[in-house]
């Protein structure tokens, strides 16, 4: 056996002190096996050592709630007895390395966290970053996760109802691949990770263990470096038919009162699943890894401990229901091995050919693992730019239109979102391409809408407010299809906390962030955290993803953006203060990247938002959009385009500059049509409630219309838009 | 000229497609059957004469196209 | 009208099509893969999804399990059997329909709304559905139609091209074909009609909230000819 050094300790990942302490508190060196753990449970993925601190000041409460983070998924009540379970997840690290299999096992791990739980998953939603469209490496990558994606969650017959796509430089050497998934499930159906009394048998489920991603967990926590090719072996390769097998076998067998504990084996594998049921229960536990089923020969105690083989799940079961469990695990052909059991030593002890290989005490695993008050940097809001608003003259507003609605962050995703089976399941009834993803609760009248949100260069720009900013987004989206949301789950990916700078943004996001869930009562019920996306000490933009969640009592009442019917009134409601910085006239057309992002009004988010829903609930308005990338003119574009319809532009009041007018990105704003019959009553309804709004234009036909310029068609529009990334993916 | 070449997963890599074969195999009494790798199988026409230079090009095109050496081997036949 | 849809492992619009057959008024019943017989109905389906992964050919694996000895009798009697995108994968597997189902042309999976004009001559399937081109929906990797061009007049003399990919005008062309079918064919029958394989799902747009309602045309059609 290989003896440990301080050297081996390093090469595990592990700082000087940190395996000194480890020495200290288990007062005797580690043994390899012993090390192997070590490094994984105090990695940065499994211990949260550098974000703790920051993370349980977050909202997590309110009267909705069920299960807040902590356990393999968020869950909320959504009445008569439903609940929702849902979170997002980071496979960041090994989609750069290996595209379709990093995606597809990100899907994987995502829907295991979802039905360990006892929830059968209904929705999928992803957020992905790349590089540069003109990076060589991009093209391959989007692809490959695009594929990857849909791989996974096709075959397993989980629709994919919404996601996010973006492009950005600082992404080349670190592209972002976050998944999300909801389940729906009983309330008094939920399944948790707390393994409860003594002497229960520990059951191993599943696929076979092979030497997949070992080193993952600490992998996923690795910075990029030119001796990235070495890392490459421990990619994990995805079986989507293994795990359809998994969950309708794990679901069959929840359905009685069998299961004390159940956890999937994700990051770190059996290490993180035994040491962390163990640890909630306050209980110890025994393994004999010879009982482990291998797909490899001679695989050691550090191999099985740390494979990272997918599709496996670790149970906690009721003495005596071993040979039912294993009746159904036979007939989905899945292994089934009684590999263990809880005992009162508070020890994770592992066996091997009956030796003792580890004997670790449960709390220096979990509750003693390092927790960092990493040095952070705050960041001062950059100054206003004034800008040369004369030299705007020189634009067209048309053909500044043609060119955003062409661009890569703002262009049709269709390409993307056409691959991926969005109808599976019968119930979507809000396909992606809109506001928020929607699909009906099965057999009933609810629908549950769901979208993702990020907004890097917001974050970049000042991270207190891009924090504030897309929490917000994410409830404007779920507004605009008429749900009423309810939480969130965060997907936190960040540069390297070890750098001032990287952590001031990784704490100001999550305060800004905080702020904006507190204040619109939208609380954060799980989530993940992902540092060290960097390539060459060159951290990417901080990305926090947002996924939110929200309810339409009648699926009826749901939303669209989509234009209705000509001779409707446009209205927009909120305040157009005409902020260009950061916005994407400012970056695509004046190529100018300083300033600060638009400010959070959360008052008039809150006012404004609820005055939506309860015009949707009233049914007062034919469509609604929010206003975001690219501002007024963009948004009422991607209507027409849904809508297969025109706007004539009334000439607008104010003081603004025009571009100012159509381009500015200020928060907090919503498009919405009104029928003329309607009109006045909506006009009183919002004079009541103090909601800012302009009457902007009307519904025609085919043209958008805007005063002295020319006309510009829909259907010319359309093509703009869909056409950038067909013939980026084809050429 | 002609060159032929054998894609396979790498030894230890999971192969799904491989295991589900072999279970089937299994249910159908080849019982003898304990494991099946699927591979893909390439034939490639190339211009060059000189069957050093043809199958260095190819180990080439594996490389870079052919197989993931991520997650695959190939061989040259 | 009983019905019974056949779950394989991997299968996943099994419930999809539950949900739809009872809908419309079939007493459905699921059969695991693993059964030997098939309960006594009146129709069997073959369901979408991944059976067994798609791994080696997709459908190839499924064609070969316990239950179907008896679907293949059940058909051979004259009983109605559909397979549905998987299932009619699965078919061509068992050797029940004609052809072969491809990669896509353009090499990725399609998951959208697509109009087909289907064959209302001599079936039960579409006989009487008055609307001429149905909105239905399609989501497959592997649904690129191929036959030899002898089995393709066979079939057509024969009547048994059962869909073809159209336009929203009922315009068969290449520019409405979204997966380089061969003759634009989105599903056929075999010789006696009595069996069905399509590429598109009809069981995923049976509701005005959904993205189209004509699959409901096809499911009361096809009740309506079996009281």
């Amino acid at each position: 056996m290989i003896e440990v050094t301080e050297k081996i300790a390093i090469e595990h990942g592990l700082k000087k002190d940190e395996y000194k302490k480890i020495c200290e508190l288990l007062k005797r060196n580690p043994n390899i096996t012993e090390l192997g753990i070590f490094s994984a449970m105090w990695n940065e993925h499994c211990s949260y050592k550098s974000s703790k601190k920051h993370l349980k000041k977050l909202n997590t409460k309110g009267k909705k709630v069920i299960q807040g983070p902590g356990e393999n998924a968020g869950v909320i009540d959504i009445g008569d007895e439903d609940a929702i379970v849902f979170k997002i997840e980071s496979h960041n690290h090994p989609s750069f390395i290996e595209p379709y299999q990093g995606a597809a096992t990100g899907v994987g791990g995502i829907l295991r966290d979802v039905f360990t739980m006892g929830a059968r998953p209904i929705a999928n939603l992803n957020s992905i970053h790349f590089g540069s469209p003109a990076n060589k490496k991009t093209k391959n990558l989007l692809r490959g996760v695009v594929q990857g994606i849909g791989g996974y969650g096709n075959c397993i017959g989980v629709p994919t109802i919404a996601g996010q796509t973006s492009f950005d430089e600082s992404y080349n050497g670190n592209i972002l691949v976050n998944a999300m998934t909801l389940g729906l499930v009983k309330k008094d159906k939920i399944f948790y990770s707390k393994a409860a009394g003594l002497n229960k048998p520990v059951i191993y489920v599943g696929s076979k263990t092979g030497r997949d991603g070992i080193h993952g967990a600490s992998m996923a926590s690795a910075k990029f470096d030119d001796k990235i090719e070495e890392k490459k072996p421990t990619v994990q390769v995805g079986d989507p038919f293994t795990e359809k097998l998994l969950l309708e076998a794990c679901l069959e067998l929840m359905k009685d009162d069998s299961i004390i504990a159940i956890q999937d084996m994700g990051a770190a594998g059996l290490t993180s699943s035994s040491v962390e049921m163990a640890s909630k229960g306050k209980l110890g536990i025994e393994l004999h890894l010879d009982k482990v089923p291998c797909r490899e020969e001679n695989m050691s105690p550090y191999e099985i401990m740390l494979s990272e083989s997918q599709e496996r799940m670790l149970i906690v079961l009721e003495n005596g229901k071993e040979g039912k469990a294993k009746e159904i695990f036979d007939k989905w052909n899945l292994d089934f091995s009684v590999i263990g059991k809880t005992t009162n030593s508070k020890n994770i002890e592992l066996y091997f050919n009956n030796n003792k290989v580890a004997n670790i005490p449960i709390d220096l695993l979990a509750e003693h693992a390092p927790e960092y008050d990493r040095k952070w940097k705050k960041s001062k809001l950059p100054q206003k730019i004034k800008f040369k608003k004369k030299d705007f003259n020189k634009f067209k507003i048309t053909e500044v239109l043609k060119k955003i609605i062409s661009s890569p962050n703002v262009c049709s995703k269709e390409w993307i979102w056409e691959q991926y089976d969005h109808t599976v399941m019968g119930d979507t009834i809000q396909k992606p391409g809109g506001d928020a993803g929607v699909v009906r609760v099965h057999g009933s009248e609810k629908a549950v809408a769901a979208s993702v949100d990020s907004s890097a260069t917001y974050c970049y720009a000042h991270p207190l407010s891009g924090g504030k900013q897309i929490v917000c987004e994410a409830w404007r989206n779920l507004i605009c299809v008429g749900a009423e949301p309810i939480a969130i789950t965060n997907c936190l990916n960040f540069g390297n906390p070890e750098k001032p700078e990287n952590m001031g943004e990784f704490v100001e996001c999550v305060e800004g962030l905080n702020e904006a869930s507190k204040y619109l009562n939208f609380p954060v019920v799980s989530g993940n955290v992902s540092f060290y996306n960097e390539t060459k000490d060159k951290g990417i933009k901080p990305t926090p993803t947002i996924g939110g969640v929200g309810l339409i009592k009648n699926y009826k009442n749901m939303m669209t953006m989509d234009l209705k019917e000509t001779g409707n009134i446009i209205i927009v409601l909120g305040k157009t203060e005409g902020h260009l910085e950061q916005s994407i006239f400012a970056k695509e057309i004046l190529n100018e990247k300083k300033g600060p992002p638009p400010e959070i009004n959360l008052f008039n988010e809150k006012n404004n938002g609820e005055a939506v829903l309860n015009l949707i609930n009233d049914k007062l308005i034919q469509s609604v959009h929010d206003v975001s990338l690219g501002g007024i003119i963009t948004g009422i574009a991607k209507m027409c385009i849904k809508g297969k319809k025109g706007i004539k532009f009334y000439k607008f009041k104010g003081f603004l500059d025009k571009f100012e007018y159509y381009f500015s990105e200020d928060q907090g704003r919503y498009i919405i049509e009104v029928k003329k019959d309607n009109l006045e009553k909506v006009k009183k309804i919002l004079d009541k409630n103090s909601n800012h709004y302009d009457v902007i234009g009307e519904v025609i036909e085919d043209n958008i219309s805007i005063n002295d310029e020319p006309t510009l068609s829909v259907d010319k529009l359309t093509e703009f838009n869909k056409d950038w990334l067909n013939k980026y993916m084809v050429n | 000229m002609k060159i032929k070449v054998i894609v396979t997963p790498k030894k230890g890599v999971l192969d799904p497609q491989g295991k589900a074969i072999q279970q089937t195999l299994n249910s159908m009494n080849f019982i003898d059957v304990n494991e099946v790798r699927q591979g893909k199988y390439f034939e490639i026409n190339t211009n060059l004469e000189d069957e050093k230079d043809a199958k260095k090009n190819v180990e080439d095109m594996c490389k870079k196209l052919l197989a993931n050496l991520v997650i695959e081997d190939f061989e040259i036949l | 009208m009983k019905s019974s849809v056949i779950i394989f492992p991997g299968s996943n619009c099994d419930r999809d099509m539950d949900v739809a057959l009872n809908k419309f008024g079939f007493k459905n019943k699921m059969v695991w893969h693993n059964d030997n017989v098939i309960p006594k109905s009146d129709l069997v389906v073959l369901p979408g999804g991944f059976s067994y992964g798609d791994y080696l050919r997709c459908g190839s694996i499924a064609a070969k399990s316990n239950i179907i000895n008896s679907v293949i009798e059940f058909a051979n009697k004259g009983g109605l059997v559909i397979g549905i995108c998987n299932g009619f994968q699965i078919l061509i597997e068992t050797g029940l329909v004609t052809g072969a189902l491809l990669r896509n042309k353009y090499l990725k999976f399609i998951c959208k709304n697509i109009f087909v004009k289907a064959n209302k001559s001599h079936n039960k399937y579409f006989n009487k559905i008055k609307k001429d081109v149905l909105e239905l929906h399609i989501a497959h990797n592997d649904g690129n139609y191929f036959c030899s061009e002898d089995d393709l007049k066979t079939m057509e003399d024969n009547d048994q091209i059962a869909v073809r990919y159209c336009d929203i005008n009922g315009e068969i062309s290449d520019n409405s074909n979204p997966n380089g079918s061969i003759q634009n064919i989105a599903g056929v029958f075999n010789k006696k009609k009595n069996i069905l394989g399509m590429m598109p799902h009809p069981e995923r747009v049976i509701d005005n909230c959904l993205s189209s309602n004509d699959g409901s045309y096809f499911f009361e059609n096809l009740l309506s000819n079996m009281k």
